[in-house]
């Protein structure tokens, strides 16, 4: 997160303070297009969410599902010559949207700052850590050199890096993996943001890493009441990690609402899908894993209807075409709360009946247990359903 | 596919047969040199530091540990990507660590790699056919005429339709990709495939798929696997055996079973409690972890004793003076600590003394014969072993 030289020195523009009773950020019907030689791009429609400060949000999805592009949006990351945007942003009150770089470039680094994936690729490797941090820090504060320094090192401790007064100087190469997440972390958090975007924090990491980072970020939630936007596709972090979640697919948000609500009782079929594709540390090893058949789809040519449908095993159990032919509006479910974009009228009893076996027998009565077979590789997305979806994902040769 | 050495899967871990693979006490050092015109050796990397360890035929043995602990260079050494410093590998009952490359080419046959990067692993400029073909002409296994019937066989075989053999990789998405690397791999019916995080780069929902078709592909033409990865949920489902390595040894070797639910090591256990866990949703809030403090030390100049020492809430004074030795505690367990235990209830007293024959600072004690010994790297299981608590109990006497 460097930025040009030119930037306006003071305090940053004055930011009207949030209405009382609008949430710090709201996004609103955001949409988001790139023009291609290839066509246009859908890579985020009508998305909305709110999140308060002290909370922190899940976005879990595939790649291309563009829940990073949404995110980038925030911060104004996009090109806007490049880009098409309609919708609108709030961060504590302020539009976003439409923003000019200049005012942009105050709220950027100061009340919204973003730690991204891959450490080694987002720190510049011909300027010292401590310069980068102080240069944020420079940005949107009057503050001499040498008190800009002295700010580096107080977050360089903060985020437990030993010695921060001698690793100030080293360069990004010569910290190990975990340290430079703790230093993009140090530099998105210099200037006590409001509102942090972590776009995958932890994905590059080892467990033990991860884990003191994701400790680190809650300490840091804690300690600053910050709103926190983390982007990931693991759902254990997701379940340790967030207040609520927001499931997206194709540009869209399918599900939404309370972390408990989604992930002990999800409505929504790719969700079921998410859950049941990662083997879990002590489920049955004989059991095979159950993937979503076939892969995410192109946001050049979105599908008709539900963005899911040629992936989704249920859409038999829809009257008619609807799934094909008509897009679900994104309704509360059976529970308050619960949002999600789907046709299916009954999803807790087929959860129950025919997801929840193959994610945890242990949680299905013991009646419901009864009734499934040991052997779940012939479960709802089996290879026949695959060789259906195209033939060029499926095994051939169980 | 006509492979007739096929071993069923079901016969994992028949200790008669004799395993694919036995590597003992496999070391690699990587020279550090210094800069100017002479280049002295100054140092060394000591990526892999005496590893020892079995394939059983048609298994798979996972090996998990954090990124520079050797893992990958352990991968690598097996498929002679790299040559050994010292140690031995034996392939089928043969030696390979000391083949020259021209011993060796007949066998890279039969040892095959899949690589974590789909995307870096498949050359750009060369179309599917192509690299899933050129195994085939290399070693000569089918005519050339018949090449191409064999290429859209195994592209079949890996779920990719078989009329794609004239794209380019860049055509294909990553889970894709993947299967063309797993195709270039069977291409040559390898007895043993080191799949170095095969599916690591992949998206979530197409990691399944993978991970599916890897195991269709060990049933049907018994291939053993040697499967390193970080992901431990993914190791524990393909795995029946699984290694924890830390700073180039192996720290903890196990079934996945006695492993998962009763590691024994201190770094095994705070690896596993670090995992984050989906049904904590139910829940709220973190799970109860163990906290490692710090990086993993330098494999240049590891620490003394055990190398995990460092952040080890266990950690003692033997611990720096007396390397731990890795001991069969169980059936199929081996740990390599002088407090093992399972977790939360880890002895305060250094169960190893007896068996190593030193008092509880490490220092060998008189008339007191190690019991073990300790240079000795067996890489496979004994028949008889102690468990943790007699050796405590043995070890009481002494300390």
């Amino acid at each position: 997160m460097t930025e040009t030289s030119h930037r306006p020195s003071g305090d940053p523009a004055a930011v009207p303070s949030p209405s009382a009773n609008e949430p710090y950020l709201v996004v609103d019907e955001l949409t988001v297009r790139f023009p291609t030689a290839d066509g246009l791009v859908q890579a985020v429609t009508d998305l909305s969410y709110t999140l308060e400060q002290g909370k922190t949000l899940g976005i879990v999805g595939e790649s291309g599902s563009g829940k990073s592009v949404s995110s980038m949006a925030i911060m104004g990351l996009h090109d806007y010559k490049r880009t098409r945007m309609s919708g609108s942003i709030r961060v504590g009150g302020q539009e976003v949207v439409g923003l000019s770089s200049e005012k942009m470039r105050t709220i950027r680094g100061g009340d919204v700052a973003m730690i991204f994936q891959d450490p080694l690729t987002s720190l510049h490797p011909f300027y010292s850590v401590g310069s980068q941090i102080a240069e944020a820090y420079t940005a949107h504060n009057k503050a001499s050199k040498s008190q800009a320094r002295a700010k580096a090192i107080e977050m360089l401790d903060r985020v437990g890096i030993p010695q921060p007064k001698s690793r100030v100087d080293d360069y990004p190469h010569q910290f190990s993996g975990g340290m430079r997440q703790r230093a993009m972390i140090a530099m998105a958090l210099v200037n006590d943001p409001k509102l942090l975007i972590a776009d995958e924090p932890t994905t590059a990491l080892d467990v033990t890493v991860q884990a003191q980072i994701l400790d680190l970020l809650q300490e840091l939630q804690r300690d600053f009441n910050s709103a926190i936007i983390i982007i990931t596709h693991d759902l254990g972090v997701v379940a340790e990690m967030a207040d609520d979640v927001l499931v997206m697919y194709g540009g869209r948000a399918v599900e939404k609402g309370p972390t408990r609500e989604i992930l002990t009782h999800p409505e929504m079929p790719y969700t079921w899908g998410l859950l049941s594709s990662v083997p879990d540390v002590s489920a049955d090893t004989d059991a095979r894993l159950i993937p979503i058949p076939g892969n995410p789809p192109s946001l050049l040519d979105p599908p008709t209807g539900c963005p899911f449908h040629p992936r989704c095993a249920h859409r038999s159990k829809v009257p008619g075409d609807l799934c094909r032919t008509e897009l679900p509006e994104l309704v509360t479910g059976n529970r308050p709360g619960h949002t999600k974009r789907c046709h299916l009228a009954n999803p807790d009893s087929i959860y129950e009946a025919e997801v929840l076996p193959e994610i945890a027998p242990d949680l299905v009565e013991v009646v419901a247990e009864d009734a499934t077979p040991a052997e779940t590789g012939t479960g709802l997305f089996g290879p026949d359903d695959e060789a259906a979806d195209g033939g060029s994902v499926a095994p051939e040769n169980r | 596919m006509t492979d007739t050495d096929v071993t069923p899967a079901s016969d994992q871990r028949g200790g008669s047969r004799t395993p694919i693979l036995e590597v003992t006490d496999l070391t690699k050092h990587f020279p550090i040199k210094s800069s100017g015109v002479i280049r002295r050796t100054i140092g060394s990397v000591q990526a892999v530091d005496g590893v020892s360890f079995q394939v059983p035929r048609g298994g798979a043995l996972g090996l998990v540990g954090e990124s520079g602990c050797g893992k990958s260079t352990t991968g690598r050494l097996i498929t002679r990507l790299y040559d050994p410093t010292s140690g031995s590998m034996k392939f089928d009952g043969r030696e390979i660590a000391t083949l020259n490359s021209k011993q060796m080419l007949p066998l890279r046959s039969e040892i095959q790699m899949i690589f974590q990067d789909p995307y870096s692993s498949l050359n750009p400029r060369h179309t599917v056919g192509t690299i899933v073909g050129t195994p085939l002409r290399v070693h000569k296994m089918v005519p050339e005429k018949k090449v191409l019937d064999r290429v859209r066989e195994l592209l079949e075989v890996v779920g990719l339709n078989p009329e794609h053999y004239n794209r380019y990789p860049n055509e294909f998405s990553g889970g894709q990709r993947q299967r063309i690397g797993i195709a270039r791999a069977l291409a040559l019916q390898p007895k043993l495939l080191v799949a170095d995080e095969p599916v690591s780069a992949l998206d979530v929902s197409i990691q399944a798929q993978v991970v599916n078709l890897l195991q269709d592909v060990q049933k049907e033409f018994g291939i053993a696997f040697l499967f390193i990865a970080h992901d431990l949920a993914v190791v524990r489902h393909f795995c029946p055996e699984v290694a924890v390595m830390y700073l180039g040894k192996i720290v903890e070797i196990a079934d996945r079973e006695t492993l998962y639910s009763h590691p024994h090591h201190p770094y095994t256990q705070a690896l596993l409690s670090a995992v984050p866990d989906v049904k904590q949703a139910a829940v709220g809030g973190r799970r109860e972890r163990i906290r490692l403090e710090g990086d993993v030390p330098s494999p240049i100049n590891p620490p003394s004793g055990c190398r995990f020492r460092t952040r080890c809430a266990y950690a003692q004074d033997i611990c720096a003076r007396v390397e731990p030795p890795l001991l069969q505690i169980g059936k199929h367990h081996k740990v390599a600590c002088h407090f093992a235990g399972e977790m939360g209830a880890m002895p305060s007293s250094p169960i190893t003394l007896k068996v190593l024959g030193v008092d509880r600072e490490g220092n060998s004690v008189n008339g007191a014969q190690p019991t073990v010994d300790v240079t000795s790297n067996d890489p496979g299981f004994a028949d008889t072993w102690t468990d943790p608590k007699t050796l405590q109990k043995e070890s009481e006497g002494i300390g």
